[in-house]
């Protein structure tokens, strides 16, 4: 069962209590995009073995999105934070640094 | 005029753990910038009451403030006056970005009250139902079996419920079932 802290209320919530949301940090490729950008926004996600960053939300409680950092091979969660975020904050990237060295997600580090 | 009547009608299932139709209750959805001065004005106004702190209530079913998201909180007060409440919340934050909306005939609100309240709960939601974990003052938006429901426990060790009110009927007897099924015996 996957446990995760919501940023906004500080719950740690459970699984059934959250709805997943897919990949975090999409970038949106709008008009003026080559073909190419706009299927990679639309279609192309990560399968990682390993470091992910995905978008949730607390379903049951506040109702708010946020995003997570988790393993996907030992469930392991490296951080909650919130949905506003345009990349992963240095604290969160630190915690994985820790725990995972060397991993790379996307063009992040 | 028709008379307004709680969902459940008064129901009780007596027991060990007694859940109970606590009926009427005056609720308003308030939503905005909690931080704001004209908002805690207004439910000052509304409750006499202090804002609640994130995943807190202040005061009581009859009279209260619970938090229900960064920037939502749920204004408890009697049933006869909920509709004047908000009104008067809507004119005190005229001119801010707000939502002030009495959602008393959507709701229901159900007492758990025993010895062993707390495992009531605890087998049909996610919360950890510990007393170190959850105590009075304490307030949780979460899942009860298989809907969402918000519930806190008052200095008594009586849990109030509430739901939405075209669930009433599932969570009452939910509640009813996981109270008549006796005590776990893990928390106490
Ligand atoms: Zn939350």
């Amino acid at each position: 069962m996957l446990t995760l802290t919501c940023p906004y209320c500080g719950v740690a919530a459970d699984e059934t209590e959250l709805q997943a949301g897919g990949e975090a940090h999409l970038k949106r490729f709008g008009p003026g995009a080559s073909d190419d950008e706009f299927e990679g926004y639309l279609f192309v996600r990560e399968n990682p073995k390993g470091v992910h960053f995905e978008r949730w939300r607390h379903a049951y409680g506040c109702g708010k999105w946020f995003l997570a950092a988790r393993c996907t091979v030992t469930l392991e969660v490296f951080g909650t934070y919130p949905a506003q975020s345009k990349e992963p904050p240095a604290h969160i990237r630190k915690a994985i640094t820790a725990k995972r060295p060397g991993w790379t997600w996307r063009e992040f580090a | 005029m028709s008379e307004p009547v709680s969902a459940l009608m008064g129901r009780v299932a007596a027991g060990a753990v007694t859940v109970r139709d606590e009926g009427l209750a005056g609720m308003i959805t308030l939503r905005g910038d909690l931080a704001t001065a004209k908002l805690r004005t207004a439910c000052k106004h509304a409750t006499g009451l202090a804002l609640p702190a994130p995943g807190k209530i202040t005061g009581n079913a009859a009279k209260g403030l619970a938090w229900m998201s960064p920037d939502e909180l749920l204004v408890l007060v009697p049933h006869a006056g909920a509709g004047a409440v908000a009104d008067q919340m809507a004119q005190t934050l005229a001119g801010t970005h707000h939502l002030a909306a009495n959602v008393s005939d959507a709701r229901a609100l159900i007492s758990v009250a025993g010895p062993h309240a707390r495992e009531v709960l605890a087998k049909v939601s996610p919360v950890d139902m510990h007393p170190g974990s959850f105590a009075a003052g304490d307030f949780r938006r979460s899942r009860i079996g298989q809907v969402a429901g918000a519930f806190w426990i008052d200095a008594d060790e009586v849990i109030r419920v509430i739901c939405f009110r075209s669930q009433a009927d599932y969570v009452f007897t939910l509640l009813a079932k996981s109270a008549e099924d006796g005590a776990v015996g893990f928390l106490g």
